[in-house]
């Protein structure tokens, strides 16, 4: 591929297009040729009618996606399966080690490091998150003047994500002189030092992801506003209590916005990855070294760092693998064992066809 | 509340004809007594407190200098008042230079992924294919649950080969196509429009095209903004992309200098508050003006 792109380089410093601009069009023409070849034999065989119109429409409409998802979606993956069983360090010639970088990161303890904290992260954080929000969203679930100043309120540490919650929480989790810690002094207890600590550095990273509940807080109330007041009507007749109504009523209704939020969140939790790295870089710890080093070393960090620290190319590849793997066979899991507690409404059409006739009207 | 939900209630109360008489009777055993509401209230309270505290902690510390931070502790009120926090925030580093490259890493993605997953949704939703077509939208199902971390590496290779590490098209065009939860969002609404809609344009010999452009497009304002709001956030705040390929100053993007500055002024507490209020403020303020959308847009997407 690279004798492609120097020879459309050398193309255009022919007829004078200024260097600056080789970078996209070397991309953006080979591109475009493979559009306009697609279109034109897709309008020859529409016109020729060896397809139907709408065929032909259909996949117009699609190809910007297919390509898109085989230039850097597919294509990556399947180069990036096969680098992995090579050693690159992106200047040297890469050599064949077969399944080597797989029995090199079974062996690697960091990976096992990095494996326990970004589990231990995943199991712990998606289930508090899930039970703080819901709780949240009940609480929210009444008929109270300003009920909307709170939503506001709780949705809005979910606009501070990214870079710059984590630079106010390593000012919050600040051992001296942080929000939490001064509140603890306040009770007279002596915080901990937080990420500088080992052993706290990541309940404080889990403290902070659930700061952020109140985005699936809204979705869970939209969900609990959905559940049907005859269904709760029904059981309160047959007199179940509070609990029973909450347990058999609310939280089947539920089910498949929990399943849903269980799903994405697992996924995102595994991928986490800025968090550990602002966190690292601003406590100047080092990678991997010191005491608190490893503490935040989450699985897709260490594969950062094998990446575009190390340029251990195959290495990082493999790791992406297991990563892919793991993500995987987790949310099958998941999706087994949904069947026994996420219900669906397919087993009363009824309602459903109510719902499309008002929309249609 | 969201459009569905209003809808669905109306749905439940336009078949119980009977229920008007005795409903009076049963409410006040359904509805909660005032003693729960009540508790509840105070409840909301007191979390709404715990929630909003290092928000408005966040922004007082960016009033305060050095000498304000170490004396006012855990208390909101600035004992000294620094807005030359702000001012430095914005002068310090070339803060227009970085909102330049954000807005285009930003506002470029935010247009391209609306357009693209509209147009992939609506052929998913309404153009009749067959098992082609299902197939293909597997596909795209897959491609959701795919971490993008397996792309990392060899994305970073395809583009060094490009020559283009240290610009922005490496975080620009992977999301020049469209996307699959997009894809999928507009689908989800598509299928709920009438099929009508199609049939009496395809009569009246309108071409595809023009369905989606002048029908379709124009009616799904709700996905349109929820769409363009979580594209405009997670690009925003996009930190895991710049920080592989933008190494000099010229083209870093916002949350990559915020970063920066996180470990180099690390001790200038104010400052760096002031500069992370800066980096959020767009977001706060497209949520503001989103705000009524984005539920009512996200609520139908079939999870459910």
């Amino acid at each position: 591929m690279g004798d492609i792109i120097a020879a459309i380089n050398a193309a255009l410093t022919a007829i004078g297009i200024p260097e600056e601009l080789d970078a996209i069009l070397s991309f953006t023409i080979p591109a475009a040729v493979v559009f306009a070849l697609f279109y034109v034999v897709l309008a020859i065989l529409a016109k020729k009618g060896r397809m139907t119109r709408s065929t032909a429409a259909f996949w117009g409409f699609i190809f910007p996606w297919i390509f898109g998802f085989l230039v850097f979606t597919a294509g990556p993956m399947v180069y990036s399966l096969g680098l992995s069983f090579f050693d690159w360090d992106l200047v040297s010639a890469p050599t064949f080690v077969g399944f080597g970088n797989y029995v090199t990161a079974a062996q690697d303890p960091y990976v096992g490091k990095a494996l326990q904290v970004t589990l231990l992260f995943a199991v712990v954080s998606v289930p508090l998150q899930v039970v703080l929000s819901l709780a949240v969203a009940m609480l929210m679930n009444v008929k109270v003047k300003g009920i909307n100043i709170f939503r506001t309120i709780w949705y809005l540490p979910s606009l501070v994500t990214g870079v710059a919650q984590v630079a106010l929480f390593l000012w919050v989790f600040n051992p001296k002189y942080g929000l939490v810690n001064g509140v603890l002094g306040f009770f007279g207890i002596d915080g901990p030092s937080w990420f500088r600590d080992p052993n706290w550095a990541l309940p404080a990273v889990i403290l902070m992801s659930l700061w952020t509940v109140g985005g699936n807080m809204v979705i869970y109330l939209a969900g609990l506003q959905d559940v049907p007041a005859e269904l709760h009507e029904a059981a309160q007749l047959d007199g179940a209590g509070q609990f029973r109504r909450f347990w058999n009523v609310t939280l089947p209704q539920l089910s498949p916005v929990i399943f849903f939020n269980v799903v994405t969140g697992l996924i995102g939790a595994l991928q986490t990855f800025t968090q550990g790295y602002i966190i690292q870089a601003a406590l100047q710890t080092g990678s991997g070294t010191g005491s608190s080093g490893t503490a935040l070393l989450f699985f897709v960090l260490y594969l950062y760092q094998n990446a575009f620290n190390y340029f251990h190319m195959g290495y990082a590849s493999a790791l992406a693998w297991i990563l892919f793997v793991m993500i995987m066979l987790l949310t099958l899991l998941v999706f087994r064992g949904s069947s026994f507690w996420v219900y669906y409404e397919s087993a009363r059409p009824a309602r459903k066809d109510r719902v499309r006739r008002v929309r249609t009207r | 509340m969201s459009e569905l939900a209003e809808i669905k209630t109306a749905g439940v109360g336009a078949i119980a004809p009977i229920r008007p008489a005795r409903r009076r009777r049963r409410r006040s055993s359904t509805e909660p007594s005032r003693l729960r509401v009540s508790v509840q209230v105070i409840l909301l309270i007191a979390g709404s407190f715990v929630f909003i505290y290092p928000f408005l902690w966040m922004i007082s510390t960016s009033l305060r200098t050095p000498a304000g931070i170490a004396s006012s502790g855990i208390g909101l009120w600035p004992v000294q008042w620094a807005f030359e926090n702000f001012v430095q925030a914005l002068t310090a580093f070339p803060f227009w230079s970085y909102l330049g490259s954000t807005l285009l890493t930003t506002l470029i993605p935010v247009v391209t992924m609306v357009v693209m997953s509209s147009v992939a949704g609506f052929a998913f939703a309404r153009i009749p294919i067959g098992r082609a077509g299902s197939i293909l939208f597997g596909v795209v199902l897959a491609t959701m649950l795919l971490p993008s971390e397996v792309t990392l590496v060899p994305q970073f290779i395809l583009f060094r080969q490009f020559n283009m590490i240290d610009t922005l098209y490496p975080i620009i065009l992977p999301t020049l196509f469209g996307g699959p939860f997009f894809i999928f969002l507009f689908r989800q609404f598509y299928l709920r429009l009438p099929l009508s809609l199609t049939d009496a344009a395809l009569l009246d010999g309108a071409g595809w095209f023009r369905i989606w452009f002048s029908i379709y497009l124009p009616l799904s304002r709700p996905v349109i903004v929820a769409a363009a709001v979580i594209q405009f956030m997670s690009s925003w705040n996009n930190f895991i992309g710049p920080s592989i390929y933008l190494h000099s100053d010229t083209w870093k993007t916002l949350p990559l200098a915020l970063a920066g500055f996180t470990s180099t002024h690390g001790t200038d507490t104010g400052l760096l508050m002031a500069a992370s209020i800066v980096v959020v403020f767009p977001c706060l303020l497209i949520f503001f003006l989103a705000q009524r959308h984005i539920v009512g847009g996200l609520s139908f997407t079939g999870s459910k």
